[in-house]
C-alpha cells in the first residue's frame, strides 16, 4: 500500500527540496501536485482541502521560508502534517476492564472484520498472553458463524458456538456469561457487516453495544474505499462510541487514502492494519512510520522489529557459529536463508519499507519478486541431503535429474550453483577479516545486534 | 431463512433510487444549488460541478475530461444555462457508459456455459453467484455452481448454502483442496448431466499478487481441458465503494484472466462506484449487473439511462 502515494508525493517534493528559494509560483504548483497525488490515492476530498491549507499555511511561513534549505523544510513540514492527520502515536488497545474485556468489530460487509477477529484473536494470545474467546454474532450471512469457528481453530482461540436462528443479543449475553465461565481475558465479538443507511441494522449493534458495553468498538475499514470511507466512518462513529480503526487489506496496490480520511474525519486512531491473508498478518499502526513511508523514507523500525519476530533466532544462531567455525555454508543453509527471507514477508516487504525504494521505478520493484527465491528453494529441495551438504558432488546427470525434478532447466540449477558459491566466498571473505560476526548480525542471519530488546 | 427481513418490498426502481440516494445526494446537492440558485454558468459553478464528480470517486482523469468538454461547450455558448448544462452532464455520462451497455446473455448453444466469477476480498462473488444463479434458474436454465474458493474458511459453506436456497447443486471438495480441480469436475459434471450453466466461485484475490493471479489463470487454463470454448464469460466483481483502486483492479484482473464484464455490488450504500466512468473511459467491458441488496433478486441488470439518472435526479 501507499507505493503510488508515495511516488507522487516524493517526486514533487524531491523537485523542491534541492531548491534554495521556493517562490509562491513553485509553491503553489507543489500544492497543486500534492492535491493530486492525494486525491488520486482516494483520500476524502474535504480532508485533503483542510490538509493543502494547512501545508500552504506553513510553507508561506517564516519556518520554511527563512530556513536555509527551504526545500527540505517544506518537505518536513508535509510530513509533520501527516503525521498529524494520522495521530501522533501508535494507540494500543485498552484492555483495562474486568475480564472478560470485550472487543467488537463493526463495519460494511465485506470489509473484513471476521479475518481481523482471527488476527487479533492470534495476535493477543500470542504475543500478550491472553486467553481469547470468539463469538459471531452474524446470523445473517450464510456459512459466517461457520468461517469463525475454522478460523478459530485455526488460530487456537476459545470459539463460543452461536448459530443463526438465534437473536444476536440472545447470543451476545450468552457469550458473555460463557466467556466468563472459561475464564477468558477477551471476548471479541464478530458483527454482521452493516450499510451504514440501514437504520434496522443500526438499531441492533447499537443494542449489542449497549448490552455489551465494549471496553473496545473497533471500526473495520477496507483500504481499498474510495471517497465513501469519510462518510461510511462518519455514520458509524456517529452510531456507536468508536475507539480505534482496523484497515484491512493494505498489502494490495491500494493508496491508502482511506487511512487518512477515515482518521480526520472521526478523530479515531488507526489501531491495526491487515497486511496479508494469513492470520498472522495484523500490524499495529505507526503513524511516524507510515508518515515516512508515504515520503519515501522508508520504515526501517517496523522491518526490524519483524526481523526480531520471525526469524527463527535458533536457526540464526546456529548458522553463525557453524560459520565461525570455519565450517561452510552449504545448501542447506543457503536454503534456511531463502526461508527466513519469504517469512519475513519477501522481498517486496521489505523493499516496501526500505529508505529510498520509492524512486525506483515500478518495473524494477517488481523484478526482484519472490518468484525467484521460490524457485531456488524448490530446486534446492529436489537435490539429496547428500548434495546439499557436499555442492561439489553435482555432476551433469544430477544436475540433470535435479532440474527435472524441480520442473527447472539445467541453466537455472547451474545459475543456483554459482550464487550459491558466490555468498560461500563472500561469507569466506567475511570470516577471515573477522567480520563475521557483525555481518551475520547485520544482513544474513538477520540475527538482531546485542541490546535489542526482544 | 434468518437473512430475510419481512419489511415491504419496494419496487427495483425504488431501491435503486434508495441506493442512490447518496450519490444523487453527493451531485445533486451540487447541481440542486447550481440550478435552483443561479441562471447563469460562471466559473464557480464549474468548480462545483467538478468537485461533486471527485466525490462520488469518478477521478481526477475522468473528471478532467468531462469537465474539459462541458467548459468548451460553455465557452463557444452552446450551453447558456445551468439547465442546459445539467442536460450535457447527463448526455456526457450516458455517452462514457455507452460502450458499456451490453446484457448477459447465456449462449445455449455452449452448454455448459461456463462464467468463472473474480475479485477482491470482500468484493462479495459468492452473493453475487447465489443471485445469479436464482436469476437464470428463475429463466428455466439448469445451473451447478462450483465452490472454487477453497481458501477462505467456511466459503464453501457459504456458496453450498446459496446452493440449497435456490436448489442447485454445488459441486464441492472442501477447504485447502485444489480450485482448478474443482472446477475441472464441475464443468465436467455438468457436461454429463446437460446443465444449462456453471457458475465457478473463486477466492477473493488482491491484484498486486503475482502468485494469486497466476493460480486464477490456472484455473482458466484448467477450464479449456474440459470445453475449450469455456470460460465463456470472465466477470469481476467490484465493490460500489471502491476508489480508483478499482482501475486497478480491472488491469489486474484482465492481464490474468481475460475479463468479460462486470458486476458491481452493494450499490444500496452510500458508496458512488463512479469509478465505473473511469473505467468505462477505458475499457469497453459490459455492465452486467449491479447489487442494490442482500436478497436474492437483489441482482438487476445494468441500464446507463437509470443509473445517470437516478445519480444526477435532483431534490428526490
Amino acid at each position: 500500500m501507499f507505493e503510488n502515494l508515495t511516488s507522487r508525493l516524493s517526486r514533487t517534493l524531491g523537485t523542491l527540496s534541492g531548491k534554495n528559494r521556493l517562490s509562491e509560483e513553485n509553491i503553489a504548483e507543489a500544492m497543486r501536485e500534492v492535491r493530486m497525488a492525494l486525491l488520486e490515492a482516494d483520500v476524502a476530498l474535504p480532508v485533503v482541502r483542510d490538509f493543502v491549507e494547512r501545508v500552504r499555511g506553513r510553507a508561506v511561513g517564516q519556518e520554511v521560508m527563512q530556513s536555509l534549505t527551504p526545500g527540505q523544510a517544506l518537505v518536513k513540514v508535509v510530513h509533520d502534517e501527516l503525521v498529524a492527520l494520522m495521530g501522533s502515536a501508535n494507540d494500543r488497545l485498552v484492555l483495562t476492564q474486568a475480564p472478560p474485556a470485550i472487543v467488537m468489530m463493526a463495519g460494511l460487509q465485506g470489509a473484513g472484520k471476521t479475518t481481523a477477529v482471527a488476527k487479533l484473536a492470534r495476535m493477543l494470545k500470542e504475543r500478550e498472553n491472553k486467553k481469547v474467546a470468539v463469538v459471531s454474532v452474524d446470523v445473517y450471512r450464510p456459512a459466517a458463524i461457520e468461517q469463525l469457528r475454522t478460523l478459530a481453530r485455526e488460530v487456537g482461540a476459545v470459539h463460543i458456538d452461536s448459530n443463526a436462528d438465534e437473536a444476536p443479543l440472545t447470543i451476545a449475553a450468552r457469550a458473555l456469561k460463557e466467556a466468563r465461565a472459561k475464564f477468558a481475558d477477551v471476548l471479541i465479538v464478530d458483527t454482521a457487516g452493516r450499510l451504514h443507511v440501514d437504520e434496522e441494522m443500526m438499531a441492533e449493534i447499537r443494542a449489542l453495544h449497549a448490552a455489551l458495553s465494549p471496553i473496545e468498538t473497533l471500526f473495520v475499514v477496507d483500504a481499498m474505499t474510495g471517497q465513501d470511507a469519510a462518510n461510511t466512518a462518519k455514520a458509524f462513529d456517529d452510531a456507536l462510541p468508536l475507539t480505534g480503526v482496523v484497515l484491512a487489506k493494505t498489502d494490495g496496490d491500494a493508496r491508502g487514502g482511506a487511512a487518512l480520511s477515515v482518521r480526520a474525519i472521526t478523530g479515531k486512531p488507526i489501531k491495526f492494519l491487515g497486511t496479508g491473508e494469513r492470520t498472522d498478518a495484523l500490524e499495529p499502526f505507526h503513524p511516524e512510520r507510515v508518515a515516512s513511508r508515504i515520503l519515501g523514507m522508508g520504515d526501517v523500525l517496523t522491518l526490524i522489529e519483524e526481523a526480531e519476530r520471525k526469524v527463527d533466532r535458533q536457526k540464526a544462531e546456529r548458522l553463525a557459529k557453524k560459520i565461525g567455525k570455519g565450517q561452510k555454508f552449504d545448501l542447506e543453509d543457503f536454503r534456511d536463508q531463502l526461508e527466513q527471507m519469504r517469512n519475513m514477508g519477501g522481498v517486496a516487504n521489505l523493499l516496501d519499507k526500505m529508505p529510498g525504494m520509492a524512486h525506483l521505478p515500478q518495473s524494477a520493484q517488481t523484478q526482484v519478486g519472490d518468484g525467484a527465491f521460490r524457485r531456488m528453494e524448490i530446486i534446492i529441495g529436489s537435490m539429496t541431503p547428500q548434495e546439499r551438504r557436499f555442492p561439489d558432488l553435482i555432476n551433469g546427470s544430477r544436475k540433470r535429474r535435479i532440474a527435472t525434478g524441480s520442473g527447472s532447466e539445467i541453466a537455472d540449477v547451474n545459475r543456483l550453483l554459482k550464487q550459491h558459491k558466490q555468498m560461500q566466498k563472500m561469507m569466506k571473505k567475511v570470516t577471515r577479516k573477522g567480520g563475521m560476526a557483525r555481518m551475520m548480525r547485520g544482513v544474513a542471519g538477520m540475527k538482531p545486534p546485542p541490546g535489542f530488546r526482544r | 431463512m434468518p437473512a430475510v427481513k419481512n419489511t415491504p418490498r419496494p419496487s427495483w426502481w425504488q431501491r435503486l433510487r434508495g441506493g442512490l440516494e447518496k450519490t444523487r445526494g453527493q451531485l445533486a446537492a451540487g447541481i440542486g444549488d447550481l440550478l435552483l440558485g443561479k441562471k447563469a454558468i460562471d466559473a464557480q459553478v464549474l468548480e462545483e460541478l467538478e468537485t461533486a464528480l471527485l466525490v462520488t470517486d469518478v477521478g481526477v482523469d475522468a473528471t478532467r475530461t468531462i469537465m474539459q468538454a462541458l467548459t468548451q461547450r460553455v465557452a463557444r455558448k452552446q450551453l447558456n444555462d445551468t439547465v442546459a448544462l445539467h442536460g450535457a452532464l447527463c448526455t456526457a455520462l450516458e455517452a462514457i457508459l455507452e460502450p458499456n451497455c451490453r446484457p448477459f446473455e447465456v449462449d445455449s448453444a455452449r452448454a455448459p456455459f461456463v462464467v468463472l466469477v473474480v475479485g477482491v476480498n470482500g468484493a462479495g462473488k459468492t452473493t453475487t453467484i447465489g443471485k445469479l444463479a436464482k436469476r437464470l434458474k428463475s429463466e428455466g436454465k439448469s445451473v451447478l455452481l462450483a465452490a472454487g474458493d477453497t481458501f477462505r474458511a467456511a466459503a464453501v459453506e457459504q456458496l453450498t448454502e446459496w446452493g440449497r436456497r435456490n436448489d442447485v447443486p454445488v459441486i464441492a471438495q472442501g477447504q485447502g483442496a485444489d480450485s482448478a480441480s474443482v472446477v475441472f469436475d464441475a464443468i465436467s459434471a455438468a457436461k454429463s448431466r446437460g446443465v444449462d450453466v456453471v457458475i465457478a466461485d473463486t477466492a477473493g484475490r488482491l491484484q498486486a499478487k503475482t502468485n494469486l493471479m497466476e493460480e486464477l489463470a490456472k484455473i482458466k487454463r484448467v477450464m479449456a481441458k474440459v470445453d475449450p470454448t469455456a470460460p465463456h464469460e470472465v466477470v469481476l466483481v467490484l465493490d460500489a465503494g471502491v476508489g480508483q483502486n478499482g482501475l486497478s483492479q480491472v488491469k489486474e484482473f484482465d492481464a490474468a484472466v481475460g475479463l468479460t464484464g462486470l458486476v458491481v455490488t452493494k450499490l444500496d450504500g452510500t458508496a458512488k462506484a463512479g469509478v465505473l466512468f473511469a473505467i468505462a473511459a477505458r475499457w469497453a467491458l459490459p455492465i452486467y449487473f449491479i447489487g442494490i441488496g442482500e436478497r436474492e433478486d437483489d441482482l438487476r441488470p445494468f441500464d446507463k439511462q437509470s443509473f445517470v439518472a437516478a445519480l444526477l435526479e435532483n431534490g428526490a
